[in-house]
């Protein structure tokens, strides 16, 4: 049994306890069994990953880069990690390879999707290749795997889906167009999916970091607030398994996000966010 | 790259407890040549085939994870029957159900029955049923003449036990690793009445109801007993034993009447008021601990007060398919399902064995919500679970939280009955380790086993979740598997 004050602060404000040691007394065995994690080579992706696999969660790891899954697979317990080398542009071969995967894994109650893309762009760059990548990788990717998630999920009636979108997705900020875009969308992607499926008793969860130390934001200016890799792993996979619809990652996002939503356009566009 | 099945097949099938579940590709054949498609699938789409009847198993023989899932339902059509001599030959989906239906009114009787009515021909010859005769008249399979069976290279063949006694004997209780049966024929057993006579004995302890056994079995046609598990101490182990004999012939004045099918179908209210259709609803409040103390102490109290001796007529359906009397009654465990653990122990030491399986389960804080009790006899099936002994089968409600203790209960209740040189059942089992099943089956009665799987089956076609849980799930170690290294494999999994 969890203690109430928890199951209220998750539901209601999204509050995760503060250290890891708090958080894994909360959450010590995680509900399911096999997992596909997209974006498993690096940053979250990855940390997400190597949590499952030390939960005993046979994972599906998938990226393009191979070599850090190859490894993460090698120090897995019992042939629990599967390692496959992709693409998620390469939407075509993504049917087969999901069955593919399921067949593999023999089961799956998990999806993932963590890959995503952020190159630095500055104030008067418009760079559609850049953009598109962001497009294709933060959004079209996860379309494109979510969909087959959900038409399994949905037939099964059982299922998790986890989309790492991002506070940037909140406000169309100066940065980044494009970032911010796919991550808009993405979120507004993931709503409707839990509202297709929650009749089902499909979860979708919707993911909003803030600043995360990866390979993202290495060397970017203006960061604060940074949690490792780790720590937003563990408080993701306890938002999810506790039931949220949305977390912030962490939970003190949710309030400066409240603040920032609520500056109206004519404001906003003379702040240097 | 392998072929893309269709997803729209995909379907999360639960054993029949529903405590065990996993996603499938589901195939319902009407057709011989439907059935061979399938087959054929299977090796386009390098999966295993899981054969599925009614899908009445308890645990996970009829279900297989991400397999393609043959479901036999529709393939059940009663194709001959010869009210003369008894003998019907129907299609391996036909019920039990069917059977009963199509044959009572001409006075025949299937000869064994589970204690539902719903699992298939095909299923009851796979898991090789018993019923509450089983210690004078065997197992179902002992009753079959003849069956069809198509071997995964597409062959069907004609199987006796006199024209391929290895292959019947093996295939009868081989829980569909050999084959997939198209047919069965089957000697039903002549019946001069619609009822049987039935008598309500009580035990005041499990002793006594040993005794009321050794000394009742002689005089019986069926015995049955059900066991209050909550009981402690010196009433551990109280019981209701039902006894009925069937009519002889000329005891029943008008037979005709009584044969009616409407004359034997259940009720349709229970008590008088409720619809069946709901009656789990009402139940599931008393799934639980407390609850069922109550019904088992309610229940035992009904029958020390009624009149000792006394006997009643009651139609073969209604006494042979009580589980069948509330619908849907696994509901009222709730969404965790439930499991049966059933063991089958000689004689010599089967008292003392149930004992401990009651103590262990009490002391775990895991009562059985229902306990039944049978006496059994041994017969020559290869993968046989019958002894000459009794068996408990125990009910347990299982949860979210109690999941993993009551699978630890399981596991500790092998030792209890390994030790005591007893037996398990395919149809009920969910828990049984690699191990376990090694060892009460026995090293060259799997050998056995294995050498006709490699013969009818050498890709591993056939493969269920009960199957990769007993014999592991690499098709390539399966086959070049040598006793030896079974053994290893089986230990290593279990270490």
């Amino acid at each position: 049994m969890r203690p109430l004050a928890t199951l209220f602060s998750t539901h209601l404000l999204a509050v995760y306890p503060e250290s890891h040691n708090e958080i894994q007394s909360f959450y010590m065995k995680l509900p399911w069994k096999h997992a596909i994690v997209l974006g498993a080579s690096s940053g979250i992706g990855k940390a997400l990953a190597e949590e499952l696999l030390a939960s005993g969660v046979k994972v599906a790891l998938l990226a393009r880069r191979t070599d850090a899954m190859e490894a993460m697979a090698k120090s897995a317990p019992s042939d629990n990690a599967k390692v496959y080398g992709h693409d998620v542009r390469k939407y075509e071969g993504i049917p087969a390879l999901f069955q593919q995967i399921t067949k593999d894994l023999g089961g799956l109650d998990l999806v993932i999707y963590a890959s995503g893309s952020m190159p630095s762009v500055d104030e008067h760059e418009y760079d559609f290749s850049k953009d598109r990548e962001m497009l294709e990788t933060n959004l079209l990717g996860g379309v494109a795997w979510l969909d087959e998630a959900a038409k399994r999920f949905e037939q099964t009636k059982m299922g998790t889906i986890i989309g790492i979108s991002s506070v940037a997705g909140e406000r169309g900020r100066r940065g980044s167009p494009a970032y911010c875009t796919s991550k808009a969308a993405l979120t507004t992607f993931l709503e409707s999916l839990r509202n297709r499926l929650r009749r089902y008793g499909v979860k979708v969860v919707t993911i909003k970091p803030g600043f995360v130390d990866t390979e993202m934001t290495t060397g970017k200016p203006g960061l604060f607030w940074l949690i490792s890799a780790k720590e937003a792993s563990h408080r993701i996979l306890s938002a999810a398994r506790s039931g949220a619809n949305t977390a912030y990652v962490p939970g003190r996002w949710r309030y400066v996000m409240f603040v920032i939503k609520i500056i109206p356009s004519f404001v906003f566009r003379h702040l240097p966010i | 790259m392998s072929r893309l099945l269709a997803n729209d097949r995909i379907e999360r099938i639960k054993g029949w407890g529903g405590a065990v579940a996993s996603v499938g590709y589901v195939w319902r054949p009407s057709t011989i040549d439907q059935l061979l498609e399938v087959f054929k699938l299977a090796r386009e789409s390098g999966r295993h085939v899981t054969v599925r009847g009614a899908g009445r198993s308890y645990g996970d023989a009829s279900i297989g994870s991400e397999n393609i899932i043959l479901d036999m339902t529709r393939m059940n059509r009663i194709l001959e029957w010869d009210p003369t001599t008894g003998i019907v030959r129907c299609e391996a989906g036909a019920t039990i159900e069917q059977l009963w239906k199509y044959c009572i009114s001409d006075g025949w009787w299937p000869p064994v029955v589970s204690g539902t009515m719903f699992p298939t021909l095909g299923g009851v010859v796979g898991m090789n049923i018993h019923g509450k005769n089983n210690f004078k008249v065997g197992p179902f399979g002992e009753h079959v003449l003849a069956f069809d069976i198509m071997l995964p290279n597409g062959e069907i063949r004609t199987v006796t036990r006199e024209n391929d006694p290895e292959l019947f004997y093996a295939a009868v209780g081989g829980f569909g690793m050999l084959g997939v049966f198209t047919s069965i024929t089957l000697q039903m057993k002549k019946v001069y009445s619609g009822v049987l006579e039935v008598e309500s004995i009580v035990a005041k302890d499990l002793h006594e109801l040993f005794e009321v056994y050794f000394q009742r079995i002689p005089e019986s046609d069926y015995l049955v007993g059900w066991i209050d598990a909550f009981a402690k101490g010196k009433k551990l182990g109280r019981s209701q034993i039902h006894k009925a004999n069937y009519l002889k012939p000329g005891e029943d004045p008008n037979p005709a009447q009584s044969l009616r099918v409407e004359n034997q179908e259940l009720p349709n209210n229970i008590l008088g008021f409720f619809p069946k259709s709901v009656v789990w609803l009402f139940l599931r409040p008393f799934m639980n601990q407390l609850g069922m103390r109550f019904v088992n102490w309610a229940k035992y109290l009904s029958s020390r007060i009624a009149p000792e001796g006394k006997k009643f007529k009651q139609s073969h359906a209604g006494f042979a398919f009580l589980l069948d009397y509330v619908p849907d009654w696994k509901k009222s465990y709730g969404p965790g399902g439930l499991i049966q653990y059933q063991s089958f122990i000689p004689k010599e030491t089967a008292e003392a064995v149930f004992r401990k399986q009651l103590e262990m389960s009490q002391a775990s804080g895991n009562v059985p919500l229902l306990a039944v009790f049978k006496r059994h006899r041994p017969d020559k099936f290869l993968m046989s679970h019958a002894v000459d002994g009794f068996s408990l089968a125990l009910d347990y409600k299982v949860t979210e939280s109690n999941r993993e203790s009551i699978w630890n209960l399981a596991h500790a209740m092998n030792e209890v009955v390994l030790s005591a040189g007893g037996r398990f059942y395919f149809a009920k089992d969910a828990t049984l380790t690699p191990d376990a099943f090694r060892r009460f089956l026995g090293d060259e009665t799997i050998d056995k086993f294995l050498k006709l799987k490699h013969r009818y089956d050498p890709e591993h076609l056939l493969e269920t979740d009960l199957s990769k849980r007993l014999l592991g799930s690499d098709p390539q170690s399966f086959t070049n598997r040598t006793p030896s290294k079974l053994n290893e494999n089986a230990e290593s999994t279990t270490s």
